[in-house]
């Protein structure tokens, strides 16, 4: 909303800065975002009149003037224009002036004959023929009867060109603020003082309105009031300056005097108006309906639209002419030969008018106030007021009367008045007379006890909203600032203390947190593989997505993390060690919302690194995390993953995750040229099993012996096996097993493999004796070999 | 004898005094000290002597013997400290030379300001809820007052999965979900992702975190919102910042307000940054309106309470000074090494 300077102080008498009144209304709760003069740039342009006028000698387009800028002396300029005659009036840039655009004017010769600076056109000036006109666009700028023409005058001033404009933002539970009487009323509230509306006068014309229109609400549901006047005899021309330039500081462009009154009402009040030819209204009548389903209208920008029959028209005995609250159809406006005009001042259900811009793809200026629901009681006062500038400006001759259909029956809204209860809401003490009188001046009525809310403040429904309206006024700087009462305990729960183990974990393995998007490209499913009946593809689908890249929510967070990574390996990092605590979603139907099991992947790819780092990182995490004693499997159908190199792990039939080496498919997917590795960890799996009671064991009072074991197994053998069948058969006093080697050669027969362990035997009431050792590994030879596995010889 | 004896202290000193090594020390050692040394080959001639002059002699023995023991002994830890000099010197090294990296990871810059303002949270008593991110249309926008067609609703382009289900577009409704689980007292921070239609570019992004605050209990006033969040901007920003509270709108809250900061880059002497104003939007919030209280199943004429939400963005971009959000997203090493 832009506000004009000159406009409010047409209804409040303030004199205070521009940046006062921006910082006062911001803090009441009318946002400014900025504030502007218009023609800040020009400088040192003044009003002239042309002496007399003379052909440049060398030049068969220039023209030498001698003009009066109100000085002792004339002034010598040259122009290229060619509208110009003796007398008239003309902007005049004077040496070392600036014109629009920041172009310096500086005096200097043209063609060998002296010019003291320049005569300016409207858009030297930053102006249209909008603003004037009279003007033409390419000449120099005429000065008309509207302008102050004392010679030398500053021609901001002169053309009143000068207003400062203030940009609010509005919130939008304020329709009522998107006007200068709303904010002329926000303002004198805001400096204490008192607003009063002025009632628009007609003055009496001839004939009866009911004889040239008809107006029937078909749709009270959707139209609370219609009111239509007429206007014979039209007259149409520009309107005067004062209208013209608050209709430019406002951000509307005027074009006649009819169509100007209608946005300078709607500006004004807030509430958009329309206007009529009566010869295009069929039957003389106004039917506001529901579109019939499939029917056309060609509206003002001369796109055909289909409507439906949700949406409501404003319509005449056979056809829609207009899309009522949001643009008027194609014969609906008004031309130079119109003669009679029917105004229309309405109020249409909001959410309606909205669902209907929508639908047509046509948020107008017009659908944007009407679809926040303004005020029924308004329409009436509104339409006086344009017929009141109709009269003022000689735009026509008003017929008597207006007709009146009103379907809104709202009666007077009212709330209790309850001064204490809002002190002790805010925490203020701001007396019962104070409250009243705030309220007040902002239009409600305080009486017994009782508010009675003004019908254009439909936002104020409950005491809360009153407090609002006290603490603004009373200024929420005011409000003291107060330490939050009671014991102040808070702590995290598992799950979080959980979190923060992983992320603290991960960070002390090296890698990197990520943040990723937690909707993907339905495409990744195809890109990491996953077959075409995959369980994973049926995921949580947007119904409204901003591209297919960003449509589905993710089933599994591989696709963001190879993501990652390919832009890490595209952007030439030669390594990247990442990872994601992070969301999945799973779509449980219509009726139930998705599970969001929390997940922790993890990426990477570098020179160093292998399967057995990540699978390093990941054990180190699970032993961290107190999740011990799992099984690792090879799996060989995972189609994201490399065949022989991935491993599930799991404890109890429960999955704790997936480790692997991403599948050289999936790679080239992706464009990532490297090997690269990932994991993928239940963060639930991993929680349920956690076990992070730790108790400590005693350091070891006796000496421990080390024992080397080299088998020959298959090379298919997991060495896990081996490794727990050595665990069972050496028993307890087994402090730990490492593997140390595992080698494939000379010396070892085709398809086997030769796996070296170092154990360490401990007993913990004594020293262990070598026979003991020894016996204890002749068990694990026999143990193995039961299962067909020898010691390597 | 005892010139015999002079003599071997005066040779022996001189010996030790330009021996080299320890191995000269110990030849000497066990020349002069050794069971057939020098001095050991005077005391085993002592019988030869007189019964007056054998004390004598074996005193002057003794004192040669020791004379000789802690000359060799200091010169040992002489020789030991020069060799130890030498070993350092050989050992320097450039310590301009870049250290060997480790290898720690980087948290994401989004976690470690949301851990500090978690931290300040916790540290003022709030717990920490979490509510799911695809969630009903009643907890998102009905049951805080935003009805279908409710203008407010254009302001936050929502994405759909079914006329009911949607991607949350704010953190408020976990309020809701606070409320129905948990009788007042309640005070909690909900962190979480939020998601609105919007383009990505270097300030919108469709993904993004808010942290949203709740307090409800009896007699809780805007007078406690303004305290608690001038509490917090001071532990975030430093004991100096100043807060300003502007009225808004939002349907949830009543009185609404938006919360601005002292200016952290000039102080509040008014720079570009702040566009002049001294102070910097961060937060929006206000008295929970009465009807939400009721949605959340809390009476309101028993109890009050305040909310507030805090872009998470907007505080990760300002503490870093990083002008673009989509770094945020993108991940690239070289932006999460730095931090």
């Amino acid at each position: 909303m832009n506000l004009s300077k000159r406009w409010i102080h047409d209804y409040v008498n303030l004199d205070v800065t521009d940046k006062e009144f921006a910082a006062a209304l911001t803090l009441s709760g009318s946002k400014v975002e900025g504030y502007e003069t218009e023609g800040e740039e020009l400088s040192n342009i003044v009003v002239a009149r042309i002496e007399s006028l003379e052909k440049h000698p060398d030049s068969d387009h220039l023209w030498i003037c001698q003009v009066n800028v109100g000085a002792e002396e004339n002034l010598q300029i040259v122009t290229g224009a060619q509208n110009l005659k003796e007398g008239d009036y003309v902007p005049a840039a004077l040496d070392n002036s600036v014109v629009a655009g920041g172009k310096k004017i500086k005096k200097g010769k043209l063609r060998g004959v002296e010019s003291a600076g320049m005569l300016c056109s409207l858009g030297e000036l930053g102006l249209t023929v909008n603003d004037f006109p009279y003007a033409i666009e390419d000449g120099i700028f005429v000065l008309g009867e509207d302008c102050d023409l004392t010679l030398g005058t500053d021609i901001r001033e002169a053309t009143g060109f000068n207003d400062v404009v203030t940009e609010f933002e509005i919130t939008s539970n304020r329709p009522d603020c998107l006007s200068v009487i709303g904010l002329a009323r926000e303002t004198a509230v805001t400096y204490g003082m008192d607003f009063v509306e002025p009632t628009p006068v007609v003055e009496p014309g001839e004939g009866d309105v009911n004889d040239l229109l008809k107006v029937s609400i078909e749709a009270p549901e959707l139209c609370y009031r219609y009111v239509g006047a007429v206007v014979k005899n039209v007259k149409i021309e520009p309107s005067p300056r004062w209208m013209r330039e608050r209709l430019r500081a406002s951000g509307v462009r005027p074009i006649n005097n009819i169509v100007d009154i209608t946005n300078f009402v709607m500006l004004e009040y807030g509430q958009p108006m329309h206007a009529f030819d009566l010869r295009y209204l069929e039957g003389n009548e106004v039917i506001v309906r529901n579109a019939k389903q499939g029917e056309k209208i060609t509206t003002l920008d001369g796109v055909e639209r289909e409507l439906s029959e949700e949406m409501l028209v404003i319509a005449d005995a056979k056809k829609p002419v207009a899309v009522a609250g949001v643009m008027g159809g194609e014969y609906s406006g008004i031309m130079d030969d119109t003669n009679t005009i029917v105004f229309e001042s309405a109020c249409f259900n909001g959410p309606s008018i909205r669902m209907t811009a929508k639908k047509l793809g046509m948020r107008t200026e017009a659908s944007s106030r009407f679809d926040k629901q303004l005020d029924p009681k308004g329409c009436r006062t509104i339409l006086d007021r344009a017929l009141q500038l109709v009269q003022q400006l000689g735009a026509g001759e008003v017929v008597n009367g207006a007709v009146d259909c009103d379907c809104s029956g709202k009666s007077d809204f009212t709330l209790p008045f309850e001064p204490e209860w809002v002190n002790n809401f805010i925490g203020i003490n701001v007396s019962a007379d104070e409250q009243k009188k705030i309220l007040e001046r902002l239009g409600c009525k305080v009486e017994n006890g009782v508010i009675t809310v003004p019908s254009f403040r439909g936002d104020l429904l409950h005491k809360a909203d009153i407090s609002e309206e006290i603490a603004r006024f009373y200024g929420y700087d005011n409000i003291p600032d107060r330490q939050l009462a009671g014991v102040a305990t808070a702590q995290y729960t598992p799950e979080q203390k959980f979190e923060r183990l992983i992320n603290t974990t991960m960070l002390a393995c090296g890698l990197s947190e990520l943040c990723t998007f937690s909707f993907i490209s339905p495409k990744s499913y195809d890109k990491i593989c996953l077959p075409a009946d995959s369980a994973k593809r049926n995921c949580v689908v947007i119904s409204n997505p901003l591209g297919e890249d960003t449509s589905v929510m993710r089933t599994t967070m591989l696709p963001s993390m190879l993501e990652t990574l390919a832009r890490n390996y595209n952007n030439r990092n030669a390594k990247a060690y990442l990872y994601e605590l992070g969301k999945e979603y799973i779509w449980k139907g219509a009726d139930e919302l998705p599970e969001e099991p929390q997940m922790l992947c993890l990426g990477m790819y570098g020179a160093e690194c292998s399967f057995f780092t990540i699978k390093g990182i990941v054990e180190e995490l699970l032993y961290k995390l107190g999740v011990e004693d799992y099984d690792v499997e090879a799996v060989t159908d995972n189609p994201s993953y490399h065949p022989g190199r991935t491993a599930v792990i799991s404890k109890d039939g429960k999955v704790i995750g997936t480790l692997g080496e991403i599948h050289p498919q999936v790679l080239g997917n992706y464009g990532i040229g490297v090997k690269a590795y990932a994991a993928e960890i239940s963060f639930n799996a991993c929680f349920e099993l956690s076990q992070l009671k730790r108790t400590y064991k005693q350091l070891p009072k006796f000496p421990a012996l080390t024992r080397d074991l080299a088998f020959v197994c298959k090379k298919s053998e997991p060495v896990l096996m081996l490794e727990k069948t050595i665990a069972q058969a050496v028993g307890k006093n087994l402090e730990s097993i490492e593997l140390f080697d595992v080698y494939e050669g000379s010396q070892i027969p085709e398809g086997m493999k030769s796996v070296a362990f170092n154990l360490k035997l401990r007993a913990a009431d004594r020293t262990m004796t070598d026979e003991e050792a020894d016996s204890a590994m002749k068990k694990a030879v026999k143990a193995l070999e039961k299962i067909g596995i020898s010691l390597r010889s | 004898m005892k010139d015999q004896l002079k003599a071997i202290q005066a040779e022996a000193l001189q010996a030790v005094a330009a021996a080299q090594s320890n191995a000269d020390l110990e030849a000497l050692r066990v020349k002069y000290l050794g069971k057939k040394g020098e001095v050991t080959a005077i005391l085993k001639q002592m019988g030869k002597l007189s019964a007056e002059e054998r004390p004598v002699v074996g005193q002057l023995a003794n004192e040669v013997r020791q004379t000789i023991e802690v000359q060799l002994e200091e010169k040992v830890g002489q020789i030991k400290a020069e060799a130890l000099k030498a070993q350092l010197i050989s050992e320097t090294l450039d310590v301009t030379m870049p250290g060997e990296k480790a290898t720690l990871g980087h948290r994401h810059p989004l976690s470690i300001v949301l851990d500090e303002v978690k931290e300040i949270f916790l540290g003022m008593g709030f717990e920490v809820a979490t509510g799911p991110e695809v969630e009903w249309d009643y907890y998102n926008f009905e049951a805080l007052n935003i009805p279908k067609e409710h203008p407010a609703r254009d302001t936050q382009d929502t994405f759909y999965i079914t006329e009911n289900m949607l991607l949350r577009t704010q953190t408020s409704p976990v309020q809701i979900r606070v409320m129905e689980n948990k009788k007042p007292p309640i005070r909690v921070i909900a962190p979480g992702s939020v998601f609105r239609s919007d383009a990505v570019d270097s300030t919108h992004s469709p993904f993004f975190h808010q942290i949203e605050g709740l307090v409800v209990d009896k007699g809780i006033t805007m007078a406690d919102l303004k305290g608690c969040l001038f509490d917090f901007a001071k532990r975030l920003y430093g004991e100096d910042t100043k807060i300003r509270l502007r009225p808004h709108h939002f349907p949830f809250t009543e009185p609404s307000c938006e919360i601005d900061v002292t200016c952290f880059r000039c102080g509040g002497k008014g720079c570009p940054f702040c566009k002049g104003e001294g102070f910097v939007e961060i937060l929006g919030g206000g008295m929970v309106h009465p009807q939400v209280l009721k949605n959340g199943g809390v009476d309101p004429e028993v109890y009050s309470g305040f909310a507030f939400g805090v872009g998470l963005e907007r505080l990760t971009l300002f503490r870093f000074n990083i002008d673009d959000m989509r770094l945020l997203f993108e991940n690239d090493m070289r932006f999460l090494g730095q931090f």
